[in-house]
């Protein structure tokens, strides 16, 4: 039998969840140990190894000079390296940052900043090291991250789909609430993999996983513009748990600056 | 990579110090630094460096009807006490009264949480310190039917969070007002046979874990937690201690602070009229509440002989394991009588105000405030998580316990501070966000 697959896990700037999904697979979570030696995994086992690891899978984001120095070691570690979720493969939330005054982001929440050490920014892990697969989703699907870890054992490329969220509410026969209710969604450049789940509970979908594959952002912020909504509200749909990636940061700051010149604009008539 | 202990030699002056680098089986990133002279403890420190993330600022500016969505990703274990806490400051704000039907939804959803993250700690992460592992992995090797329990009742938990919320880490369905849909009955009513088999299942596990072998250890505790005169605590009532101060949750701010201390660069959580720490979680509640434990966790409590108040740290996992009773007994009564309620969210008309509110995190009080504009964009927020509540008691419980431990060697000794602050279930990713942590200059 071939020797198991050493397997790490690391966190940077995240809330846990991502690696808590590898504890939720239940039964798959014992037939998985089996083929992989969970080596390093700070949240579920005091048996820590140093590399080299055959697999790293690696949730959140860059924020710390520390944090961008470690993940360096850990690419240097590891044979594959997979980023688990929105914040290693777009930033995250806290990439909201990015388009802040950091100072000021530093004094609303410390008294003392000068205790923090932190970057101005949240940047997604490939933007530091090679990334060999990426795992979209906040958080990640864990059947997709079982379909990825099995994959990965027998040697195979994953593949996920990049289709977008539209096309599973199609397929679960769930009313379009963009069509039928006029509500903004990200569904129709968002990545599926949730099973399109935000519209079947009635509501718009926030964009979890990040651009689909030939994402059409500026078709879908022309639409939603014809149909009277603000600039403000695609901007802020655009920058939430996917802010940092290319295609959703790209018409966000489209429409900022579009709106600043109309806004200017409309002032010199005055 | 890091190492899990770091021993320096011996200095002059017998000085030792001991680093945990890394805490393991511990939800986000933290370390441990003590340092003992000529056979004194003169320094415990439990030291964060999980980075800031920044959530009460980044909240400013955004729609008040985001806020669920957003503080769910500050904790993947319990972001539907982030969920919960944050409708209600909200709902205060707006002056919204959601529906007893509503309520009891709500109710349910925290059921879950509690299920899933008290599983999760009891049976993955705290039971290998009991049995003698490294981790839950190790443990299936050997103890399979412990884990096979544990996996099973967690799925449990997280089916019921998926049904009603979307899904169990970030669930979609958590709306200011109430639901964004209501589930239907068939969604629902087939997890009454999970239900009867888990509460089975709690009990018997909560029978063999009261078997198992405490340290002896009680500390001097001012527990505190939300009381209400019915229910077990969830989602509201008044924060009590256990002096006796009974105040309303928008008094929060003035009975407890966090205050910077001389010998630390960290920001403790205490009692402004005390000035001492304070503790909150399951033992805090079931200090509280015992009485208002579901019936077959009561008797369940009396049966295994749970002492209250209990002042043992390491007992606490036989508080958790109650609450993971209870929470399957309440659930299932909600379960067994469920109806579609006839609206699933009420309407509100955001105006210039603000609100607050404290609920039941697995963890312990969970404290948010927010102040929003005409047009219901937030214009500030803060926010108290129970880790960050804890810390300063945690650290009063380390210099407790490590005189007694001198004579062992370092490894021994910071396993064994390790394993009392695993008790407490922190959650690091939880409290760095807006504690005040000591990240230290180099």
């Amino acid at each position: 039998m071939p020797a198991k697959l050493r397997l790490g896990v690391f966190k940077f700037a995240s809330c846990d969840g991502c690696q808590l999904s590898l504890l939720s697979l239940e039964d798959d979570l014992l037939q998985l140990a089996e083929k992989i030696e969970v080596v390093y995994f700070l949240e579920a086992t005091s048996r820590i190894e140093s590399g080299p690891y055959d697999l790293a899978l690696v949730e959140g984001s860059i924020t710390t000079a520390a944090d961008a120095e470690r993940i360096l070691q850990v690419r240097r570690d590891s044979r594959l390296l997979m980023t688990i979720g929105a914040c290693a493969t777009a930033g995250g939330i806290q990439s909201l940052r990015n388009w802040a005054h950091h100072e000021d982001y530093l004094r609303a929440v410390y008294a003392r900043p000068d205790y923090i050490q932190s970057l101005a920014t949240s940047t997604p892990i490939a933007a530091h090291v090679r990334v060999d697969f990426e795992l979209r989703g906040c958080p990640v699907n864990r059947w997709q991250l079982l379909e990825v870890l099995s994959s990965l054992l027998r040697g195979h490329r994953p593949q996920t789909p990049t289709h977008s969220v539209c096309l599973e509410c199609k397929r679960r026969g769930t009313v379009c609430v963009m069509v039928a209710a006029g509500t903004p969604c990200l569904g129709p450049i968002t990545q599926a993999g949730c099973g399109a789940l935000c519209p079947a509970y009635d509501r718009a979908c926030y964009g979890c996983f990040g651009p689909c594959g030939q994402t059409n952002a500026r078709g879908w912020s022309d639409y939603l513009s014809s149909q009277g909504t603000p600039p403000l509200v695609m901007i802020q749909a655009l920058r939430s748990f996917s802010a940092d990636a290319a295609e959703f940061r790209s018409e966000g700051d489209r429409l900022e600056t579009l709106s600043k010149d109309t806004a200017r604009e409309e002032a010199t008539r005055e | 990579m890091k190492k899990p202990h770091e021993n320096k030699p011996h200095e002059e002056h017998e000085k030792r110090s001991i680093r945990v680098e890394a805490m393991t089986r511990v939800e986000g990133e933290g370390g441990l630094e003590i340092e003992v002279r000529e056979g004194r403890l003169e320094k415990v420190h439990l030291r964060i460096f999980e980075p800031p993330r920044f959530f009460e600022a980044l909240l400013r500016g955004r729609p008040l009807e985001e806020v669920p969505d957003i503080t769910a990703r500050i904790c993947g274990i319990c972001p539907v006490a982030y969920q919960m806490s944050a409708v209600h400051a909200l709902e205060k704000a707006l002056g919204v009264t959601v529906p007893p039907e509503l309520r009891r939804l709500r109710r349910l959803l925290y059921c879950g949480e509690w299920i899933e993250s008290h599983v999760l700690h009891v049976h993955m992460l705290h039971l290998p310190d009991f049995l003698g592992f490294d981790g839950v992995l190790e443990m299936a090797k050997v103890r399979p039917e412990w884990v096979q329990r544990g996996l099973r009742l967690r799925k449990i938990g997280n089916e019921l969070l998926e049904r009603l919320g979307g899904r169990a880490i970030h669930p979609i369905n958590v709306a200011v007002g109430g639901f964004y849909r209501a589930p239907r009955s068939d969604e629902l009513v087939p997890l009454v046979a999970d239900f009867e088999e888990g509460l089975q299942l709690a009990i018997e596990s909560t029978r063999q874990i009261a078997q198992l072998d405490f340290p002896s250890f009680n500390q001097p505790y001012d527990w505190v937690a939300l009381v209400h005169p019915e229910e077990y605590p969830f989602n509201e009532g008044r924060i009590e201690t256990s002096d006796q101060l009974a105040i309303d949750p928008t008094e929060f701010e003035h009975h407890f602070a966090e205050i910077q201390v001389p010998h630390s660069t960290a920001l403790h959580a205490i009692r402004t009229a005390t000035g001492k720490p304070y503790l909150v979680g399951p033992l805090a509640r079931i200090n509280h509440a015992r009485h208002l434990l579901r019936p077959t966790a009561r008797r369940l409590a009396d049966e295994i002989g749970l002492e209250t108040p209990c002042t043992n740290p390491y007992r606490t996992i036989l508080a958790r394991s109650l609450e993971v009773v209870h929470a399957i007994e309440e659930g299932l009564e909600i379960l067994k009588t469920y109806q579609p309620p006839r609206t699933s969210r009420i309407a509100y008309t955001p105006h210039e105000s603000h609100g607050c509110a404290a609920t039941e995190a697995p963890r312990g009080l969970l404290y948010h405030r927010y102040a929003l504009d005409d047009v219901g964009k937030i214009t500030a927020a803060s926010i108290i998580p129970p880790t960050s509540q804890n810390q300063a008691q945690i650290e009063a419980d380390l210099k407790a316990l490590i005189p007694s431990l001198l004579g062992l060697p370092d490894e021994q000794l910071a396993t064994r501070c390790e394993q009392l602050v695993r008790c407490y279930d922190p959650c690091i990713s939880c409290s760095t966000h807006f504690l005040r942590v000591h990240i230290r200059h180099q």
